[in-house]
């Protein structure tokens, strides 16, 4: 790096706009590449977004703090877009509504398997407590996964890295765990994935069949309600 | 995206915070907002279009949202590092677990209900 661009890059580094407008353009090369790659759920383009910029900021030595000045404004948006997320939960809730109580249930029983499984496992082969908070609410989709994760004592930041990859994992493996299991009806599968990896599975469920992405949707939102009221009576019991 | 139902959003999500702290509760406020909003929307009985489309603007990049919390992984790598045996196989197994109860509980109480299969796979 050259004395001179070391220079300008201090000068940026300590205004917001950096941040901001890095955020900005490494999502956009992430959704870039996802479009070009026909949305392979591999190259989720949040988590390129965040390997760019985590690669950069390491490799310029710039301190999260710095850079989180620009990032503020996006990260902002976050509480406003969760309580957003009341409008699809609320148009899929209008097509289900007499089978609403069935539904509820089979989402309370992936809710209460995704947390106490991923405790038991990682617990198991001896994670940190740090990591089992963290990892608990990780099928619930990224903005209310944190606030959980904030709420009981996990790290805000691991949750997100590990949703994605949980997005990840139902997006790949979901299609042929359901197949292997017989489940032909649209609506379980859709459900089954929406509840188990929230908004990837989600985009994955819309991309085979219509009324699964329904599904999926309906259940991202109520798991996220869910997991954040079940949690930490869960948490309270076991730790 | 009008400015109205933006206002709307984040009057529901103050009310969620101060919900959750006033009553001690161990959930996001931000969550709380959603479920208000929720109750509102069913008891309105109606979703007016202003509100629909600001929630769609800005739901479209949702996962934009939360790249600049991801990048604070960067913190904790150790713990990515350190024990990225137990996270994978805890996501994996997880996941596949989540997947597998939800759908065959769903399918099992579809059938006890004697709704029949709308619609079904050929994959």
């Amino acid at each position: 790096m050259s004395e001179g661009f070391t220079e300008i890059w201090v000068y940026l580094a300590a205004s917001p706009l950096l941040g901001l407008t890095l955020t900005l353009v490494a999502y956009q090369v992430g959704m870039w590449i996802y479009t070009r790659t026909n949305l392979n759920p591999l190259f989720n383009p949040v988590l390129i977004a965040v390997v760019v910029l985590v690669a950069l900021m390491m490799g310029t030595g710039t301190e999260y703090g710095t850079y989180f000045e620009g990032a503020k404004f996006v990260h902002f948006m976050l509480g406003p877009a969760t309580v957003a997320l009341a409008v699809p939960l609320y148009r899929q809730f209008q097509k289900v509504r007499g089978s609403f109580l069935m539904i509820l249930a089979a989402i309370l029983s992936g809710s209460v398997t995704a947390a106490l499984s991923a405790i038991g496992v990682a617990w198991a082969l001896g994670a940190s407590r740090e990591t089992l908070l963290s990892l608990a609410p990780k099928s619930v989709t990224a903005p209310i996964a944190m606030g959980i994760a904030e709420a009981t004592g996990g790290v805000a930041s691991l949750t997100a890295v590990l949703v994605i990859l949980t997005g990840i994992i139902g997006a790949v493996f979901g299609t042929w765990t359901l197949n292997a299991l017989g489940v032909k009806d649209w609506r379980a599968r859709g459900l089954a994935m929406g509840t188990a990896s929230h908004g990837i599975g989600t985009a994955r469920a819309l991309q085979v069949n219509e009324v699964a992405g329904a599904f999926a949707s309906l259940a991202m939102g109520l798991n996220g309600l869910a997991t954040a009221v079940l949690l930490p009576l869960i948490l309270q019991l076991i730790f | 995206m009008t400015l109205g139902f933006i206002t709307w959003l984040l009057v529901f999500q103050l009310l969620g915070e101060v919900i959750s702290k006033g009553l001690g509760l161990p959930l996001p406020g931000p969550v709380v907002g959603m479920a208000l909003l929720f109750v509102v929307l069913v008891v309105r009985g109606d979703l007016p279009d202003g509100l629909k489309d600001t929630a769609a603007g800005l739901l479209k990049h949702l996962s934009l949202l939360f790249v600049p919390a991801g990048v604070g992984v960067m913190m904790h790598l150790h713990l990515l590092q350190d024990e990225w045996q137990a996270i994978s196989v805890a996501l994996l197994v997880s996941t596949l677990a989540t997947i597998a109860v939800t759908a065959l509980v769903m399918k099992g109480l579809f059938k006890l209900s004697g709704k029949p299969e709308e619609e079904t796979s050929d994959e």
